[in-house]
């Protein structure tokens, strides 16, 4: 087995005991990164000298912690310290940051590797990467197909074992769909759990910083190092953070399991529905209580959150105007043109919808229809949450309707593009933590089971998910990309 | 429902872009038809509902007034498409 193969605590297990060094398991995800990206695609930026020099450095000095030496990327969201950080958009094209966001200063301060910057839907607007204004990144299991977004190069990177894990966004399912198309494991925390000083905004109050591994053991130590509060963000709240690999224990007896039947309705594929099910007789079969609830609210989240999020959009992404960094349209005779026809430029397709519909719905007579109409509803839908989690320890249901769809498939009409979305969220708009973990299969394309917790009990979905990887294999299958 | 050109073009100044004329006639459909898709909401009666605005409990976040160091100047332009003397340098606003 070579070593990029392996998974984060594996490889972390071989550099502690010194059988290798960070260098080679630099080397051997580089060589596998040759192999295969060319298929793939999952990158914006490598910076492999860097890397090496990274990985040199840290056989220098030893053991820093349980990501020291492994090599990661980040989703090209996330800002990085003198490396390239786009946001897969040409509005940003030559953007290198002097600073690091704090996730990537801690996995940094850690020890970790970062080895390169991974593509995405622009701006995080997308569910297939299909958005990025380079390239579209490929599922592995299925070159044809997308790998969902707009983490897709997160996801599809750690699938296709390029990396053993990544950091993505979430800010309606762009960690939960990607991972479940990809059928790794995509961990979204609570909102407020993880810093977001240096990522660049979206929808601030839906968006949240999460982990991509291929086990659940790897996102709980990923986890430990980029969780807690910041000074930085003072919407990352400073309460108490728990060692979240004690959550790896295979004991699930007694665990209150509800599932959704609005989650479970048509529109939602016969063999993921399937998959999810027998997921649940496997919780029971381990000795959870499982029990169907109602959120009845659920089919007003996608429209709720479209409006919440393309207002926050317009507003965040007012700051790229071609004044402080990227693009500038210099032909421009005034100030305002200049930013007109820069945003013109440097957006794409997507980007503007979004913009416009944001914009429309902060305007003057159209706010109170819109805009507020949508945050009341936001709490209907947190309340429905609230009130299952009075009797329930943990909500489990499909991650996406479909598994995984083919490339230039949904790139018509954004309403249907916008229904892959459909799942995941309510749990953004509730603001809970949630996660997806591969469950089975459905055609030879990977099922995704989302499990959703309490707000700041990421611990709970971490046993959840780790009682049912060790009671079943579907974590082990690999794509075969047809190298080696 | 689509919006008309006019509704169109006034939202791509709100928003500064520029928008071409192919460019105004899809998002008047498209805006349209995500904005019908939004009436669903009015299905529901949120009179008396209290807007969740934010997730978490809103308070302000105080620290100490102390001077931490930042980033130097050049670090800070050197992303800016255009700079002198050490400042932004824009076309004529007014």
């Amino acid at each position: 087995m070579d070593l990029y193969e392996l998974t984060l605590h594996e490889l972390q297990e071989k550099l502690y005991n010194k059988q290798v060094s960070s260098e080679e398991i630099v080397k051997s995800v580089f060589a596998r990164i040759k192999e295969v990206e060319d298929k793939m695609q999952a990158f914006i930026t490598l910076d492999e000298e860097g890397a090496l020099d990274r990985a040199r450095k840290y056989d220098a000095r030893g053991n820093l912690s349980s990501i020291a030496g492994i090599p990661y990327g980040l989703k090209d969201i996330i800002c990085s310290q003198g490396m390239k950080t786009t946001c897969a958009s040409k509005i940003l094209d030559n953007f290198v940051p002097f600073y690091d966001a704090t996730v990537a200063a801690r996995l940094k301060e850690a020890g970790g590797v970062l080895i390169g910057k991974l593509n995405m839907d622009e701006f995080a607007m997308g569910s297939s990467t299909e958005q990025s204004a380079f390239f579209p990144t490929r599922n592995p299991w299925d070159l044809e197909r997308v790998p969902g977004g707009s983490s897709g190069g997160s996801a599809a990177a750690v699938a296709a074992c390029e990396i053993p894990f990544a950091l993505g966004t979430d800010t309606g399912g762009s960690i939960r769909q990607p991972a479940s198309f990809c059928g790794v494991v995509g961990l979204k925390p609570t909102y407020g759990r993880v810093s977001r000083y240096g990522v660049i905004a979206y929808a601030s109050s839906l968006d949240q910083v999460g982990v991509f591994s291929r086990e659940v053991r790897d996102c709980a130590l990923v986890l430990n190092i980029i969780a807690g509060g910041d000074p930085l963000d003072s919407t990352c709240v400073d309460i108490e953070k728990p060692d979240y690999t004690a959550f790896l224990k295979d004991n699930i007896k007694g665990l209150k399991i509800a599932y959704p039947r609005e989650y479970f309705q048509e529109g939602i594929e016969r063999g993921i529905k399937d998959a999810v099910k027998q997921a649940l007789l496997k919780y029971e079969e381990l000795g959870a209580i499982v029990e169907e609830v109602s959120l009845p609210h659920s089919e007003y989240a996608l429209p709720a959150y479209y409006l919440v999020a393309t207002a926050e959009a317009s507003a965040n992404l007012a700051r790229f105007d071609g004044v402080r960094y990227g693009l500038r349209d210099f032909e421009a005779e005034n100030v305002i043109q200049m930013f007109s026809s820069t945003r013109a430029a440097g957006f794409g397709d997507e980007v503007k919808m979004r913009i416009m519909l944001g914009t429309y719905a902060l305007s003057s007579g159209y706010y109170d229809a819109y805009y507020l109409k949508a945050l009341k509803v936001r709490r209907l839908i947190k309340n429905d949450f609230d009130k299952v989690f009075n009797d329930f320890d943990l909500i489990v249901a499909p991650t996406t309707p479909t598994t995984a769809f083919k490339l230039g498939e949904q790139t018509g009409d954004p309403l249907t593009l916008y229904m892959n979305d459909i799942l995941t969220v309510p749990i953004n708009m509730a603001g809970l933590p949630g996660m997806s973990i591969p469950c089975g299969f459905a055609e030879g394309l990977p099922v995704g089971m989302q499990l959703i917790g309490k707000p700041f009990d990421e611990g709970t979905l971490i046993k959840a998910a780790y009682a049912f990887e060790q009671n079943t294999d579907y974590h082990t299958a690999r794509p075969d990309l047809g190298v080696k | 429902m689509a919006l008309s050109i006019q509704e169109v073009q006034h939202v791509a100044l709100l928003a500064r872009l520029n928008l071409r004329k192919d460019e105004e006639e899809k998002y008047a459909e498209q805006l349209g038809s995500i904005l019908q898709y939004a009436d669903k909401l009015n299905e529901l009666d949120t009179e008396g509902v209290e807007p969740l605005d934010h997730i978490l409990p809103v308070f302000n976040v105080f620290r100490e007034d102390k001077v931490n160091p930042g980033p130097a100047r050049e670090e800070i332009l050197a992303n800016a498409p255009l700079v002198e003397e050490g400042q932004y340098k824009v076309p004529k606003i007014i």
